[in-house]
């Protein structure tokens, strides 16, 4: 540890930190893909020859230095190392989020004027050839798999192993400019620019510089006290700020090993190959894995659903005490033993979480069930705040003080304190250089003393000192008889039932609040399956009355646990309907990274919203869907408004 | 080291080569019925090539006649320049001729690798006893087989159902991997016998792409069946239609389209 602390004085740039490790772990797995059915793995060694070869490929195309370089594709080693060889000839790398729409591909590759794009294939790669002619600046495209485009006319494609092959060849010609380049970067160089999704407006480019993302990454490193044997999985997208400082910032700090899966789809069979011990995933991972096992237990034998239920129950009486080093009577301790032997092992080794040593979890608060469940099971899962803005770090949970409804004290180098109005600001060594072209909302986001505005409300709680955070301070609002409005708190709790995928609660200066629900067509289609209940497709599923009644018991029971809450209990959900539509990042209600764009949702289903307050029984309408490929069509339906029981609670206002 | 793909891709371009099959006055009779009367087309190499037509036109008597497993009373099949003696269907694929099953014909209880190896039985040369000891060269071949074998199970993207038991799988899926066993015996001609039969939209979609991407990145000739006009009119290269046992058309899509035979038979007119 104290090595690595001293080295980094001197170590400023990404491309110096990859040759100290060369020096220090050549010829320790670095990347590892999953290929052909075997994990592919190279050195840091050969990982540095790669990019070497990439990055003199990119000199011989004419990349100046500042250039920025975009790249689009799933996680891929040859992308990360796209973007250490941008950093080598002081280019700039813009990671994409993969799935985006053209349309959103174009702003973001306009707006950052990229001369060269970095495609993983022909999806992408046609993505922006139909737009080819809008991009003035952009003059190269390179892509990674050859499949589908030999018939394209490649003037201006190139593939990437034969740019590489060309920047080989070149090395004698280039070698020198390279090592000028490299020497030339300083420590306040832009390292990454990185678009944020945004719940509201346009993506804006968060300008990080080499500091920010070094700093962030060594005291983070530290907090956890990682190690350069770490195995972590790379799948969150590469345009997102977590998998940058994870999968490039720590793991070139620290010298640990990257694994690519196969494709999205092998996920959880490379997991489990993997067997990380370093892991994060966002809430919505960790629901979607729960789902499965529910699903998988419902099918289960009644012995096995019995030992399953019977130890669970031990589990989450025990599990996060254990974990979190709380006195347990010993009989407890032998049962939770036995329970480990038997469930809690074999079931993590499912899951591909058996060498967890560090897990993390944020993006989103996440429900507190949810949150038991992993940690009861022995999984040091806890939970950081961050953002963009911030190179990810504000808050993040010590071992030991991990709480499911709080996400931990100060990140080291971060000072964070609560504004009048309850929004939370923090200033720290990874606080964002600025957004790229964008002065104004750079002023209005960060201070002159270097203060960040995060946009969310929360306060620090009196007992421990942890961070609570309530909801985006816009959203927090007042039901007319000034109970506080809290939605995402409602939309947690919600969402933690298997059948639930998404909710959006509504009821800022309304009576009463309401709620809108997307089902999760696994679970509950794999729950028809059993009950007999047929159905046509998602609209048909969504409307079945005993779905609807199966969804009225899970309000019920959440309105029973928010009435718990005498701050919020005005937020129990009395009328609701079931979306006859999933939510869809491509339709604009969601963000890329699957938040929900509460004004968008709220202004195309106003008809539906209406209903519910209206008293209407139910309610037609059409709504506009725009399919992968960007074309649009649209679907009719006739939604049913149920009641839900809630309970009564003494009045007590938000003041 | 497999991180280069291209090295598996044998053709450059698309480029549609002289005539690969020639079938010559082919007539096919059960019995009494005259299933193909007087046929005659071929196949170019490199092309994607259709024969269409209504129900019991005898399209699929025609590819049977082509993949070896009918063998016609009257007229000629030409293989590459030489005319080709009555085989059985183990020695027409051992010529390099692939092909699916309008009813999926897998092994459903083995897993989609254990099927797809199965198309690489032809390449297999080891004994009996060296396979059953799992030595020497069986050793060495199986696992280019299986090199082989992954490279098409990462090309149609069935990586997530490597080891998924056939029999689990929808039906798109089992037309895909069936796909895939053919395109493991490396064919230089691949028969598929409505291969969008029974599929929705999108895995039309999808199925179209693949058999585009494989004619387009090994150079595989492929004639197939279709019942789906559209798929038929937007990927193939030339079509052969036929009606009652006889070619009614033959030619570039756009001629077929508007030849009145073919209309007609579509539509329907009263046959005499």
């Amino acid at each position: 540890m104290t090595a690595t602390a001293t080295a980094s004085a001197d170590l400023i740039s990404m491309p110096e930190l990859l040759a100290r490790n060369v020096l220090k772990f050549g010829a320790k797995a670095a990347y590892r893909e999953k290929e052909f059915g075997i994990w592919q793995s190279w050195t840091w060694s050969e990982a540095a020859e790669q990019i070497e070869a990439l990055a003199l490929g990119l000199l011989k195309l004419g990349a100046a230095k500042g250039d920025h370089i975009a790249i689009a594709g799933r996680n891929r080693p040859y992308l990360y190392w796209t973007m250490l060889a941008a950093q080598s000839i002081g280019a700039v790398p813009v990671p994409i989020y993969q799935d985006s729409v053209g349309e959103e591909l174009a702003y973001v590759l306009d707006h950052c004027n990229a001369r060269f794009l970095v495609a993983g294939d022909q999806e992408q790669v046609d993505k922006v050839l139909d737009i080819k002619d809008d991009l003035k600046s952009l003059q190269q495209i390179i892509y990674l798999d050859a499949r589908g485009m030999r018939k394209y006319d490649h003037s201006k494609l190139s593939q990437f192993h034969k740019l590489q092959d060309a920047g080989r060849a070149a090395k004698s010609e280039l070698g020198d400019e390279l090592a000028e380049r490299k020497v030339n970067l300083t420590y306040d160089d832009t390292c990454v620019i990185l678009y944020t999704s945004g719940t509201t407006g346009r993506p804006k480019g968060v300008v990080l510089s080499n500091r920010n993302v070094i700093e962030t990454s060594k005291s983070s490193s530290q907090f956890d006290d990682l190690v350069s044997d770490e195995e972590v999985v790379a799948y969150l997208p590469m345009a997102w700020v977590g998998d940058y400082i994870f999968s490039v910032g720590q793991a070139l700090w620290t010298g640990f090993c990257v694994n690519c899966p196969e494709s999205p789809e092998t996920m959880m069979t490379d997991l489990r190959e993997i067997g990380p011990t370093y892991y994060f995933a966002p809430p919505r991972v960790f629901e979607n894995q729960l789902t499965d096992v529910m699903i998988r237990m419902e099918d289960a034998g009644h012995f096995k659903k019995w030992m399953f239920h019977k130890s669970m129950a031990l589990a989450k009486k025990v599990g996060p005490k254990l974990l979190n080093g709380n006195p347990v009577s010993t009989v407890d301790r032998v049962k939770y033993w036995l329970g480990d032997k038997f469930i809690y092992g074999p079931l993590k080794n499912t899951l591909g979480l058996s060498k967890v040593r560090i897990g993390y979890t944020a993006g989103e608060a996440i429900g507190p069930e949810l949150f038991d469940f992993y940690r009861s099971l022995g999984i040091n899962l806890k939970q950081l705040y961050g953002q963009t803005e911030a190179t990810v770090y504000i808050t993040m949970q010590p071992d030991g003080e991990v709480l499911a409804d709080t996400v931990g004290v100060p990140a080291p180098g971060v000072e964070v304190r609560v504004g009048d109005n309850g929004e939370i600001y923090y200033r720290s060594p990874g606080v964002f250089v600025e957004y790229f072209n964008n002065p104004e909302s750079t002023a209005s986001t960060k201070d002159k003393d270097g203060w960040v505005a995060t946009g969310d409300a929360g306060f620090f709680e009196e007992n421990n000192g942890h961070l609570r955070i309530i909801d985006r301070a816009k959203d927090v609002g007042k039901i007319k008889d000034g109970r506080m409005f809290a939605p995402k708190y409602v939309e947690n709790k919600l969402k933690f039932f298997p059948n639930i995928l998404e909710a959006v609660v509504f009821g800022n200066d309304r009576e009463f609040c309401t709620a809108f629900i997307n089902i999760d067509l696994n679970a509950v289609g794999n729950w028809a399956e059993r009950n007999n209940i047929a159905y046509g497709g998602y609209q048909e599923l969504s409307q079945h009355p005993k779905v609807l009644e199966m969804i009225k018991s899970h309000v019920e029971e959440t309105n029973l646990s928010v009435a718990e809450d005498s701050m919020l209990s005005g937020c129990q959900v009395q009328r609701f309907l079931v979306l006859h539509k999933e939510l869809d990042a491509d339709d604009g209600e969601l963000t890329r990274t699957r938040k929900v764009r509460r004004r968008i949702v709220e202004e195309k289903f106003s008809d539906l919203i209406e209903g519910l307050y209206d008293g209407s029984e139910r309610v037609a309408t059409t709504t506009e869907v725009t399919y992968e490929d960007g074309r649009k069509g649209s679907i009719s339906a006739t939604l049913e408004m149920r009641d839900a029981a809630t309970v009564a609670t003494q009045r007590i206002a938000a003041e | 080291m497999f991180d280069q793909p291209e090295s598996f891709l044998t053709a450059d371009g698309r480029t549609i080569g002289g005539v690969m099959m020639e079938m010559k006055n082919i007539t096919l009779r059960f019995g009494g019925v005259v299933a193909i009367q007087d046929i005659s087309f071929d196949i170019r190499e490199g092309e994607i090539r259709a024969i269409i037509g209504p129900n019991g036109a005898g399209k699929s008597s025609m590819l049977n006649v082509i993949s070896g497993f009918y063998n016609p009373q009257e007229g000629e099949v030409w293989y590459k320049g030489e005319l080709r003696p009555s085989m059985k269907p183990f020695e027409v694929a051992r010529q390099g001729i692939a092909r699916t099953f309008q009813n999926i014909a897998l092994f459903e209880g083995m897993s989609v690798l254990d099927n797809v190896m199965t198309g690489r039985l032809n390449h297999m040369k080891a004994g009996i006893l060296g396979q059953a000891l799992w030595y020497g060269s069986a050793q060495r071949e199986e696992t280019k087989n299986r090199e082989v074998v992954e490279r098409v199970i990462d090309f149609l993207e069935i990586q997530d159902i490597r080891k998924t038991p056939v029999s689990r799988l929808p039906y798109g899926l089992k037309k895909r991997v069936e796909l895939a066993r053919a395109l493991a015996a490396d064919p230089k001609l691949l028969l598929l016998d409505e291969p969008m039969a029974g599929m929705n939209v999108e895995e039309k979609e999808d199925m179209s792409r693949f058999i585009l991407d494989v004619n387009d990145e090994f150079g595989t000739t492929i004639a197939l069946i279709e019942h789906d006009m559209s798929v038929v009119m937007d990927i193939s290269d030339r079509v052969v239609v036929m009606d009652y046992g006889k070619k009614i058309g033959d030619g570039t899509p756009k001629d077929v389209r508007s030849n009145q035979a073919v209309i007609d038979a579509y539509l329907g007119v009263a046959h005499d």
